[in-house]
């Protein structure tokens, strides 16, 4: 659905960061938001609502819908879209709410 | 909210049956009430950017802590508290939404020796009073409240436990009770803050931003408002703003835990953390970082499992209550047809609104039982 422009198709092929998106290695551009890395890889759903289980995507890019969320290097409920991607970096999806440890 | 009023000339330019000014939970519950035994019923309501109590509300249905200084309002709480089993269940067929009533039974969570000196005490004045009524309540020591509440922190002493209490999810209780009105046929009317209340040959006119809305009863349901309001209509009670900040954290798994007056889970998973009380007069669109930061260190001492949990909004609201903190219930007498209803716990008397305060309302005139809540409290020389 989304492609990304010839320069930073080329910034990505240049220098890549290589983050891991549920176990599986993604090539990003270096200054990709997490939720734009997604996008650009066609993945469009990254979590499970808490209240009905549908399923939900990056929607607002801009930090404000929290419809972004996704677990980041083990923390959940990280907002993809306000969150720069790093070499490294563990994604996972996201299904229905966080737990709390007690 | 979702019901909307169908516009017309011919329906504002009769006069209706009942006029209650107020659309939040008290005004809503009072209509609601009213179906059965009114025809036409309008209700009046303000704008989003006007005092909103009823959708910055903690949620709670409480009786615990209600009524030192009048057991009247003790009784008539938890009279409320036994009707909302049935109250939930006819909304719930009426409108379609599950407001999520849980009454399980509640906690006052006490930190330290001093503090539960100080609610012992609280309890032990306040039920000593006569009228109190009986329900289960009782001082828990550490074990026993950590035995309700896995994960309970280190410096919670104890809590003082109550059968009686529970919660609902306000803003589904507020969407429930407007989703009945368009179903129901209550006229909603928007943007109809009243300027204005007089009275001509026994009918009723309300003058609004949109127009003049005639009515043979009014209902004075306007939270705060209802100060300068009820003085249109010999109906004179000084009101008294207490400001509430709420912290709200990011939805979780459910934990298994009887909710705190300060802390709770809601149905969906979020966790809500409140009840302070300031006396700011009207400024209900500021939050201040010493009262947050005072609720975020007590539930986290509460629940220190909360630590790991994200902070995703905050709000102020204010308490709609009259001088001394307690109802107030009347009808005018110098302008008969004319009624008040002004309360802080919208939510826990919402059933009592509905199934036993708006019928009176229907009829004509309050049960001797309500006479503890007139106005004429507030009008005692003082010698």
């Amino acid at each position: 659905m989304f492609k990304r422009l010839e320069d930073a198709a080329l910034a990505l092929s240049e220098q890549p960061v290589h983050i891991h998106v549920d176990d599986r290695p993604l090539a990003c551009r270096a200054g990709d938001s997490v939720a734009a890395a997604l996008l650009a890889a066609g993945i469009d759903a990254c979590r499970d609502t808490v209240v009905s289980g549908s399923a939900r995507g990056p929607y607002c890019m801009m930090g404000v819908c929290y419809d972004c969320l996704v677990r980041i290097d083990g923390v959940a409920n990280r907002q993809a879209c306000m969150t720069p991607v790093r070499e490294g970096m563990q994604v996972q999806r996201q299904d229905g709410a966080r737990g709390v440890r007690i | 909210m979702t019901a909307t009023s169908t516009p017309g000339r011919d329906a504002r330019a009769a006069i209706c049956d009942v006029a209650i000014v107020g659309a939040g939970l008290v005004g809503a519950a009072i209509a609601y009430g009213l179906r059965h035994q009114t025809r036409s019923i309008v209700v009046l309501d303000e704008g989003d950017m006007n005092l909103r109590a009823s959708r910055g509300n903690f949620g709670l249905i409480w009786v615990q802590s209600k009524g030192l200084g009048m057991s009247a309002y003790a009784r008539w709480t938890l009279a409320s508290s036994r009707l909302w089993p049935a109250f939930a269940a006819q909304l719930r067929e009426d409108s379609g939404v599950d407001v999520a009533l849980d009454q399980r039974g509640g906690l006052f969570p006490l930190l330290g020796e001093e503090e539960t000196a100080a609610r012992v005490r609280f309890m032990q004045r306040m039920h000593a009073q006569p009228g109190m009524p009986d329900y289960e309540w009782k001082l828990l020591d550490r074990h026993q409240a950590a035995d309700l509440v896995p994960g309970l922190g280190p410096e919670v002493t104890g809590a003082v436990w109550s059968a009686a209490d529970g919660t609902v999810n306000p803003l589904k209780l507020l969407l429930a009770l407007h989703t009945v009105f368009a179903r129901l046929g209550i006229a909603y009317r928007p943007h109809h803050g009243v300027q204005e209340i007089t009275q001509r040959d026994g009918v009723f006119h309300l003058r609004t931003p949109q127009g003049t809305v005639r009515a043979h009863k009014v209902v004075l349901a306007s939270g705060l408002h209802n100060g300068v309001l009820g003085s249109q209509v010999g109906l004179n009670l000084p009101m008294a703003p207490q400001r509430g900040q709420i912290l709200i954290l990011e939805r979780t798994r459910k934990l298994e835990t009887l909710p705190f007056v300060t802390l709770r889970q809601t149905d969906e998973g979020t966790w809500l953390v409140g009840d302070s009380q300031e006396d700011a007069g009207y400024a209900d669109s500021v939050v201040t970082l010493p009262v947050l930061a005072t609720l975020a260190d007590r539930a986290v001492r509460t629940l220190p499992a909360l630590r790991e949990v994200r902070v995703v909004r905050s709000w102020s609201a204010l308490r709609v209550r009259a001088q001394d903190g307690f109802p107030v219930y009347e009808q005018s007498t110098t302008h008969p047809g004319a009624f008040i209803a002004t309360c802080h716990s919208g939510v826990t008397l919402a059933a009592a609104h509905a199934q036993t305060l708006a019928p009176m309302i229907g009829a004509g005139a309050l049960a001797p039982e309500l006479s503890s809540f007139s106005t004429q409290r507030f009008h005692v020389q003082k010698t």
